[in-house]
């Protein structure tokens, strides 16, 4: 079979095009599908869909929107539109009021409940007093001063339950 | 380790092993990482990426976890080499499309890949063979928190990981779960499995990931939804779902093998015959007909070759792999001939 667009080359790509409700079939060769599939993205790409989404909540308010730029990166929300990807970490802060409800469009929820990176060699407070109260307590006990002992046990299981509940939430610190 | 090292090599994704591997064929977890404050790769210039593979390949370098791997560099790659790790899972076919600044980590064993400069500057990825997420996610995990005590990782404690594109953003996870469903295909109800799937936001793509055609009755069903779960909720709301497709096509062979079994037993065996007697073969009739091969091994009608027969037979029949094989570049037609070639001298051995 060869290329329905070139008629020269076999066609190995085929493929079903719906059009105004009419169901077409094109044969293509690697060549022309090539061309054709990136006509189809300018068509209508994903950056269109996530332009969409974002446009959908307040139309008006983004007109003025489009000139906002990222500081750190220099993308504006223009560019956003058009590409729909952002710049760099810190576009997520410069265009934040308009990605939350897009954000929430696509995945349901604008709240991270997963696990967060790990920092070498900076605990934070909350470990290091956890790790002061340890061993105070095991001095505590050797020391037999029992009623300390208590004292400091429930402190560090006051600490271990509030970053136990942070961590459900995700929002350790 | 140099590329070629990789041929004379079973993928841990092709093994055969692993819980359900007579339907689940491999399970993959991905997460997409960036560094702070620098422009994500189809927004920083040549400079800036060169600076990102130097501080990923520098950082994975010196992750424990990541002690037996290889960096290969696009730009040191042909085409067909490309192609090769395509075929293999170690890489994308986005990844490929443009060589500057770009690399592929791989470990010994191809359970661990990082692709650097993908469309986010580390996209981490690990395999297992069968129905194994949660292995996947020992294992991830373990790499994840040691690359972000050398790498500073763009964060925020209420977005989670930022991204290049939205759809990734909070977990930057894709857990995915490539399926084997041929009685489903054959009993036409895929395609109700398939709507169900993407109704619980879900997507079922093809073998080769994202914008590929499903072919031979392999699907690769992945989560949509990035933010808001934590990364065992949606490992655990992956599983239920796969579990459930599981189940649905044990009850489908059941069916076919007490209505049809003539029939079935016919087309297996005409396939299994076709296949070792050959001369020209292109790799979608091969990947067709190996497919009903599979399934005849897992139903016990066909008893001397196993799965991971079948499994190395797959890979090694795709386009790349073939001119690895021969050491030179083949046109299709000449593929078509070695490929028919390779396969008869495989099958009649057993």
């Amino acid at each position: 079979m060869l290329c329905d667009n070139c008629k020269k080359n076999p066609a190995t790509v085929h493929l079903t095009e719906i059009v105004d409700e009419q169901m077409t079939e094109l044969h293509l060769c690697e060549e022309c599908a090539k061309k054709k599939s990136s006509q189809m993205e300018q068509q209508f790409g994903l950056s269109d869909l996530l332009a969409g989404l974002a446009d959908f909540e307040k139309p008006v308010e983004d007109k003025e929107a489009v000139s906002i730029q990222c500081p750190n990166c220099g993308l504006t929300y223009k560019d956003f539109k058009k590409i729909g990807r952002l710049g760099c970490s810190e576009c997520y802060d410069t265009f934040k009021k308009f990605l939350s409800p897009l954000l929430k469009r696509i995945h349901g929820s604008s709240a991270h409940c997963g696990k967060c990176p790990v920092k070498a060699g900076k605990p934070s407070k909350k470990e290091l007093d956890l790790v002061d109260l340890r061993l105070r307590l095991q001095k505590a006990v050797e020391a037999e001063e029992y009623e300390e002992a208590a004292k400091l046990r429930d402190r560090i299981k006051q600490i271990q339950d509030k970053k136990a509940q942070a961590e459900d939430k995700g929002l350790e610190s | 380790m140099v590329l070629n090292d990789l041929l004379n090599h079973t993928s841990e994704w092709l093994k055969g092993t692993g819980p359900n591997s007579d339907i689940v064929i491999s399970s993959r977890i991905r997460f997409a990482r960036n560094l702070d404050k620098t422009p994500f790769p189809h927004w920083a210039d040549k400079k800036q990426s060169k600076n990102v593979l130097d501080t990923v390949v520098k950082g994975a370098g010196e992750c424990d976890y990541l002690k037996r791997t290889t960096v290969f560099e696009l730009v040191d790659m042909d085409n067909v080499d490309k192609q090769f790790l395509i075929e293999r899972h170690l890489m994308s076919y986005e990844h490929a499309q443009k060589n500057e600044s770009k690399a592929v980590i791989i470990d010994d064993e191809e359970i661990i890949a990082l692709m650097v400069n993908e469309e986010d500057h580390l996209r981490l990825q690990v395999m297992q063979s069968g129905f194994n997420l949660y292995e996947c996610w020992n294992i991830i995990n373990s790499i994840d928190d040691s690359l972000s005590k050398k790498l500073s990782y763009a964060f925020q404690p209420d977005w989670g990981y930022l991204t290049a594109c939205p759809t990734n953003t909070g977990t930057g996870m894709r857990g995915s779960v490539m399926l084997h469903l041929p009685a489903l295909v054959m009993a036409r109800q895929i395609n109700q499995v398939l709507a169900a799937i993407s109704k619980l936001s879900f997507t079922a793509r093809g073998l080769y990931g994202e914008g590929t055609q499903a072919m031979g009755n392999f699907f690769q069903v992945s989560n949509q939804v990035s933010l808001g779960h934590s990364e065992t909720e949606i490992i655990e709301n992956i599983n239920s779902l796969i579990r459930q497709i599981i189940e649905q096509e044990n009850q489908a062979r059941d069916v076919i093998l007490n209505q049809n079994k003539a029939l079935l037993e016919d087309k297996i065996n005409r396939s299994y015959g076709i296949l070792k007697s050959a001369h020209i073969i292109t790799s979608q009739e091969t990947t067709d007909l190996m497919s009903l091969v599979r399934l005849g091994c897992d139903m016990g009608i066909i008893r001397d070759i196993d799965r991971r027969t079948v499994n190395e037979l797959f890979i090694i029949t795709q386009p790349a792999h073939l001119q690895k094989i021969e050491g030179k570049k083949l046109s299709a037609q000449e593929r078509d001939l070695k490929r028919a070639e390779l396969i008869r001298n495989r099958l009649n051995k057993s």
